[in-house]
């Protein structure tokens, strides 16, 4: 009797903890035992085309990560679709992804209009719409968004950092400043006025706007010069950007300049407006510029790099768009890790709101992703940087919470 | 219309009744879009087919419809069904005025006039002024509707049917307007001004009239269009929604009815199956098909079928035992 008891006890005991076990994998649609399904929407052709590589960069990430097995046993089906930077497709392909693939995290899609164009549609049908490449403020909105998240820091951000900065060296500056008439620039101007707070009122002299129709941004620069400010904060997208650094140079203008980052290629504005016109201009940055000789040694970049050669050997060492896909797909991995075996569209969400000093290697050092139930923007942190003439020199400390 | 006719269109009208409840919400989806684009394409073949003028900017008239829709909807809470006929008076308006001078020019001439309209038009709608209507970059984002008399229809399903009564009231419209007079007096300034003149044919009214007609039909798909999408932004109508039109309407088959349906099931589907069959170049893949298409059916899908119906009625005459046989 006791020998059969030990089988019966041992049987028993399977068939009480299998349901246990059962109960701990949950999964939703595009979740099983051996696969995740993660769909992703990228501009491969159409006007904003040059980030297409953003999305192969990711696709080349994550075969990396199933030869290594995978993430907690399961392979990652990655289906990157092309909305062509079109609103009314990004809605098709959005569609496509949730209804006809089935997939668990709609993840990545890129560019501010095709992200407004399925916020609703993703909110209502509750799956996450996870790290969208946009430095828009208003992804990090909970309340009204919860399945809506960014990822990069956003355009507010990085304006409080430069208004810190200068409330920090000159405090009693005043300041003129050019942007881009739409929600972008409008980002960035109240991301400013907030951080200088009450004194936003009498240090800046003069704000003056312009389309992105506008031939030339000349004659804003020569009001804003007129207006006898001696800090000149120009939130322009590359054209522009190079025409005001050159415009303010040639009026023979000296202010000390803070450069939006989105302008701050070398090759696209810098080069164009003119090295030695450029030189002392101050920007940020909070991925490592693969141009940047700090990083030649690099741990983190050197395994970019060889992640690079071997998994995308057709893509631009010199584009830190590489660079950025790469950052990001990696969060995206450890959100995955961090959800387990309870694969559900609402523990993603959970997980993506609960990431605890995470460390990115292409991040600059000192850079932290934190989320949480009320914070939904993952990186907030840059470091400021000048430009000597020839490259970016960061200086500082790590800014932003 | 024949006896043939009016079966094969009932036929084809009970599967388009049926399709959406065997497939799924999102095909039923892109469906309804591809309806939606046959009458844009119905509209730029009054133009281009029957009246044989070339328009590279007829997704400025798209887009114009669009942002009635929405900002009707957005902004005065009008019903969706109501901005329809607001959409197509507005582009009929917008067309007339602007053909009126346009036609002035001829064919190349022309064309490029309505490429200038397609280029500045997206950028026209991002005017700070006219922002607090409609939005600026950002656009407008506009509710589904739900199925009106608790219908047992889910919202996609719905806006089927409902952009498919619209498609049968216009396609009706233009039928009759293309088999009259007036559809006479277009091909006529098409295939000889002057004899058109000559025959008490007023080519400018004619001209503008049929720009008019083409705008409005457009422009209602615009606001059909902006109500299945749900959101509106410059960004939506670049100069490339005007050369799709184009190349739709040239592949569906030109001066032929039918053929803008099959043109909005073309320009619908085809880059969807090019972008499957390669990531790299799907425009490649997208020439490659249109290559294909040109070259297989010079006269377009329903120039291929009319042709195909021609030789199997010969093919049933020749085979009919002839009178002397024994």
């Amino acid at each position: 009797m006791k020998r059969i008891s030990i089988p019966i006890a041992a049987l028993l005991a399977a068939a009480l903890a299998a349901p246990a076990a059962l109960a701990q994998k949950k999964y939703d649609p595009g979740a099983t035992d051996t696969e995740i399904k993660i769909g992703n929407i990228m501009p491969y052709s159409g006007p904003a085309s040059a980030y297409g590589t953003i999305g192969r960069a990711v696709v080349a990430y994550i075969k990396k990560v199933n030869d290594e097995g995978g993430v907690n046993g399961r392979k990652i089906n990655f289906i990157s679709v092309d909305d062509g930077y079109s609103p009314p497709k990004t809605v098709e392909m959005a569609r496509r992804l949730v209804e006809q693939d089935q997939v668990l995290v709609l993840w990545g899609p890129l560019g501010t209009p095709p992200n407004s164009a399925i916020q609703k549609y993703m909110n209502m049908k509750k799956v996450p719409q996870l790290h969208v490449y946009t430095g828009a403020t208003k992804w990090n909105d909970p309340k009204e968004f919860p399945w809506t998240m960014g990822w990069q820091p956003s355009y507010q951000a990085e304006s409080r950092i430069y208004a810190a900065h200068l409330l920090k060296t000159k405090p009693n500056a005043k300041v003129a400043i050019l942007y881009q008439n739409d929600d972008y620039g409008k980002d960035y101007l109240k991301g400013f006025h907030d951080g200088l707070g009450d004194k936003a009122a009498s240090m800046i002299v003069k704000e003056v706007s312009y389309e992105t129709s506008d031939p030339t941004v000349d004659s804003q620069v020569a009001q804003l010069q007129a207006s006898g400010a001696d800090v000149f904060f120009n939130i322009t997208t590359p054209k522009f950007a190079a025409q005001a650094i050159r415009k303010a140079y040639d009026l023979g203008w000296k202010p000390v300049q803070y450069l939006n980052s989105v302008s701050g290629s070398i090759g696209a504005v810098l080069t164009p407006a003119g090295l030695d016109k450029s030189a002392g201009i101050i920007s940020t940055q909070y991925l490592k510029d693969p141009k940047d000789p700090a990083w030649q040694d690099d741990k983190g970049m050197n395994e970019w790099r060889a992640f690079m050669k071997k998994y995308y050997p057709e893509g631009d060492l010199n584009d830190v768009f590489n660079v950025s896909g790469y950052g990001a797909a990696q969060t995206l991995i450890q959100v995955l890790k961090q959800c387990g075996d309870n694969l559900t569209h609402e523990n993603v969400m959970k997980q993506a709101a609960n990431l605890k000093n995470l460390e990115i290697n292409v991040l600059l050092p000192g850079i932290k992703i934190n989320t949480s139930p009320t914070d939904f923007a993952p990186i907030e942190s840059e470091q400021l940087a000048k430009f000597d003439g020839k490259e970016w020199v960061r200086f500082g400390e790590i800014l932003g919470q | 219309m024949s006896k043939r006719a009016l079966i094969a269109l009932a036929v084809v009208l009970a599967i388009a009744c049926v399709l959406p409840f065997v497939v799924s919400n999102y095909r039923t989806f892109q469906l309804t879009l591809a309806l939606i684009y046959s009458i844009a394409l119905l509209g730029l073949n009054m133009l281009t087919g029957y009246n044989g003028q070339i328009s590279l900017g007829h997704g400025a008239f798209y887009a114009i419809g669009a942002y009635c829709a929405a900002i009707l909807m957005d902004k005065y809470g009008v019903p969706y069904w109501a901005t329809i006929p607001v959409a197509g008076a507005v582009c009929l308006l917008a067309g007339f005025l602007f053909g009126l001078p346009a036609l002035r020019l001829e064919g190349l001439y022309l064309a490029l006039a309505t490429f200038a309209l397609g280029v500045s038009l997206p950028q026209l709608l991002k005017y700070h002024h006219i922002e607090k209507w409609t939005g600026g970059v950002q656009g407008i984002v506009i509710a589904k509707p739900d199925p009106p008399f608790g219908l047992p229809l889910n919202q996609d399903q719905w806006l089927y049917f409902f952009v498919l009564a619209v498609v049968l009231v216009m396609f009706a419209l233009g039928w009759n307007l293309l088999r009259g007079r007036i559809g006479r007096a277009m091909v006529a300034v098409r295939d000889n001004h002057i004899s058109a003149e000559a025959m008490g044919v007023n080519n400018a009214m004619v001209k503008s009239l049929t720009f008019g007609v083409s705008a409005m039909y457009t422009g209602v798909a615009g606001a059909l269009g902006a109500i299945a999408v749900q959101f509106v932004a410059p960004d939506s109508f670049n100069i490339f929604l005007s050369i799709t039109f184009l190349v739709g309407v040239v592949v569906g088959g030109l001066a032929s009815i039918p053929g803008a349906i099959f043109g909005g099931l073309f320009i619908q589907f085809v880059p969807n199956i090019a972008d499957e069959i390669s990531k790299a170049a799907p425009w490649a893949i997208f020439g490659i098909f249109l290559i294909g298409f040109m070259y297989l059916m010079p006269m377009g899908v329903a120039g291929a079928i009319r042709l195909g119906l021609a030789r199997m009625a010969r093919r049933a005459q020749n085979s009919r035992p002839g009178p002397g046989a024994t």
